[in-house]
């Protein structure tokens, strides 16, 4: 256990390391953002002094140093563009995603659960191959077009919903959310649905796969022998057994919802972390781009450790097996 | 079970050997058994021809800057141009570009870029993944760590963060389409292979004293294709997505050389105002290409699985 331990400690740490590398260079390799910060007309000694106070004018190996070693006391730099902190600049606008991508996934579970379950009972009804069928389409509509046509039909042609941006907030032990206030909630509301979608697809296909397993089972069967009606059968029965699998990998997921979560507010103008990432990469703020890349890099690793470690405490065959290898 | 199948499968032509593509059309008969799938296939095929003879179909070539009339711009869906020659069945953009023709030359890049970093992507895949099943031990190790690796990140994730580094660009697109697919095709090929490799031809091979290169390429390979082709046909769909996706966000192809998902990025700005068509079209297109290639991988899913069949 201790040895599997170390041995996946240490990879993770191998991979933080060849990230920081990759991305560093990466992203330092491309273009000089001092074409873009500073006005054209502007003569050669202010230009150097731009450089020397962002550090452009040392050796890429020095810039890596010193990055590396300001990384390890949390400070990712500083942004070309924001002249702020480029790792406070990112986590403050983490709480943004971060309530989004709560509500999608309250979404997933609340429609796909229900949806799944009625495509398992009944998997060759009308309703259920209609169930499957939207699922398939939901895999396959790219997400940032069904976004666009969700703005299409409710902000511009029936103007009941608005298309973007992040409405009125609250604030809530110094952390501004929109999920208190009407107007925010309706400004959430369609970036939500955009963002469950995907997801909601996959929790179709886990319910019914679950269902179709669960409705075959001797307790189900027992129960309906003591008489129970199907009502409670299915609703306690069936739906608790479901669960497992879909909340195990709705876990898994979330880390996947807030790189998906990129798309989304780039389609609605969501303030949040993955807005900034992809204005950051066109104005060639680099720091933020580094410091963006970092953390989601450093968050995955976190949960696929934890998830490894989750596994290798209640499944004993994976720690054997990976010891042997 | 699987083996007898698969026993029978192969001993079936070296019975009547004129039968050379008996397997051929059996699968053809098997793949036809659902229209759907055959719709899918007709409109996947045709999407190709449409992007192949891009330039000979259209009614205008949108890139040729003399075939534009800036008078023409912004029309909506039906109307005809000022001279009256010709009518814009899907509008035009704000430079007076025939959409419908935008968006032919837009699939031919979507799909030139899919098919070209699948087919890139599949054949460094295969071949990593199969050296991983045949070598084994320290080779298939580390091997396969990478591949768990970069599969625990999520696709975009990954392609974001190369084009961060790559920067913008045709090529670097596809750069980083092969570097998303190519574990794919690696755990694919090496799951096949590991089961394959203990098979008595490859044993008969080896002892036959035939080199490693010759057994792993022309024994190993062609026997783990089927499960690669299916994987491949889904992941021509996936690629075609998220070049798509990475073109919207403005970090794919460049405006040069429009792909569908860049000719939706250009239909955003209009689109608050009332002006659906610029975004619209190359969607459906876009959607239209991607469910008709989804629905053949899952036909060919079914026909190839021998687990499926009775």
């Amino acid at each position: 256990m201790l040895v599997y331990l170390l041995r996946r400690l240490g990879q993770s740490l191998f991979v933080v390391a060849a990230m920081a590398v990759l991305v560093f260079v990466g992203v330092y390799a491309i273009g000089s953002p001092i074409d873009i910060m500073i006005s054209p007309d502007s003569d050669q000694a202010e230009m150097e002094a731009a450089i020397a106070r962002l550090g452009l004018d040392k050796p890429l190996w020095e810039q890596f140093f010193i990055f590396v070693s300001n990384a390890l006391q949390g400070d990712l730099g500083r942004s070309f563009v924001y002249s702020t902190d480029a790792l406070s600049l990112i986590l403050s606008k983490l709480p943004a995603t971060l309530e989004l991508a709560f509500l999608a996934l309250i979404f997933a579970v609340f429609i796909g659960v229900p949806l799944g379950m009625i495509a398992g009972l009944k998997p060759h009804s009308i309703a259920g191959k209609t169930i499957m069928a939207g699922s398939i389409m939901g895999f396959s509509l790219p997400n940032f077009w069904q976004g666009m046509m969700l703005i299409l039909l409710f902000a511009v042609i029936f103007k009941v919903l608005p298309s973007g941006g992040r409405g009125d907030t609250v604030e809530v032990f110094g952390v501004a959310v929109s999920f208190l206030t009407l107007d925010g909630l309706s400004h959430m509301l369609l970036p939500a649905i955009n963002l469950a979608l995907f997801k909601t697809s996959l929790v179709i296909r886990l319910a019914r796969a679950g269902t179709r397993e669960a409705v075959l089972q001797d307790y189900v069967k027992f129960a309906r022998a003591k008489g129970l009606s199907q009502r409670r059968i299915v609703l306690v029965h069936i739906a608790k057994n479901i669960m497992i699998p879909v909340v195990t990998i709705l876990g898994l997921e979330l880390g996947s919802m807030i790189a998906f979560a990129v798309v989304t507010e780039s389609v609605f103008a969501w303030p949040g972390m993955g807005k900034l990432l992809i204005d950051s990469i066109n104005l060639l703020d680099r720091p933020v781009v580094v410091a963006y890349l970092m953390l989601t890099v450093l968050m995955f690793i976190i949960i696929n450790f934890t998830v490894d470690m989750l596994y290798c405490v209640l499944d004993p065959r994976v720690r054997l097996s990976e010891v042997r290898a | 079970m699987t083996d007898a199948l698969k026993a029978t499968l192969t001993r079936a032509p070296l019975r009547r050997p004129g039968w050379r593509n008996a397997p051929a059309a059996r699968f053809a008969v098997e793949f036809a058994a659902s229209p759907v799938a055959v719709l899918a296939l007709a409109v996947t095929v045709a999407t190709a021809l449409l992007a192949i003879f891009a330039n000979l179909v259209t009614p205008q070539n949108p890139y040729d800057l003399a075939q534009l009339d800036i008078m023409d711009g912004m029309l909506p869906p039906g109307s005809s141009d000022m001279a009256g020659s010709m009518t814009y069945h899907l509008g035009t953009d704000q430079q007076g570009r025939d959409m419908l023709s935008a968006i032919v030359f837009g699939l031919r890049m979507s799909l030139g870029v899919g098919a070209m970093s699948t087919l890139i992507a599949l054949s460094v895949g295969m071949s990593i993944g199969v050296l991983a099943a045949y070598f084994g031990g320290k080779v298939d190790a580390v091997i396969m760590r990478v591949v768990d690796l970069q599969l625990s990140f999520p696709a975009i994730l990954v392609a974001l963060i190369l084009l961060a580094v790559l920067g913008k660009g045709v090529d670097k697109v596809i750069i980083a389409l092969i570097l998303v697919q190519w574990a794919y095709y690696a755990r694919t090929v090496r799951g096949t292979a590991l089961v394959e490799r203990r098979k008595e031809y490859i044993e008969a091979a080896s002892c036959l004293a035939l080199s490693h290169r010759r057994i792993v390429f022309r024994h190993l390979l062609p026997n783990c294709l089927p499960p690669l082709i299916v994987v491949a046909t889904v992941q021509v769909a996936n690629a075609i997505a998220l070049e798509a996706t990475l073109s919207f966000l403005g970090v794919g192809v460049p405006i040069t050389e429009p792909s569908l998902g860049l000719l939706i990025a250009n239909g955003y700005d209009y689109m608050l105002s009332g002006k659906y068509w610029l975004a619209f079209f190359p969607g459906v297109a876009l959607l239209v290409t991607i469910v008709a290639i989804n629905l053949v991988g899952d036909q060919l899913r079914d026909v190839l699985n021998p687990r499926l069949k009775r």
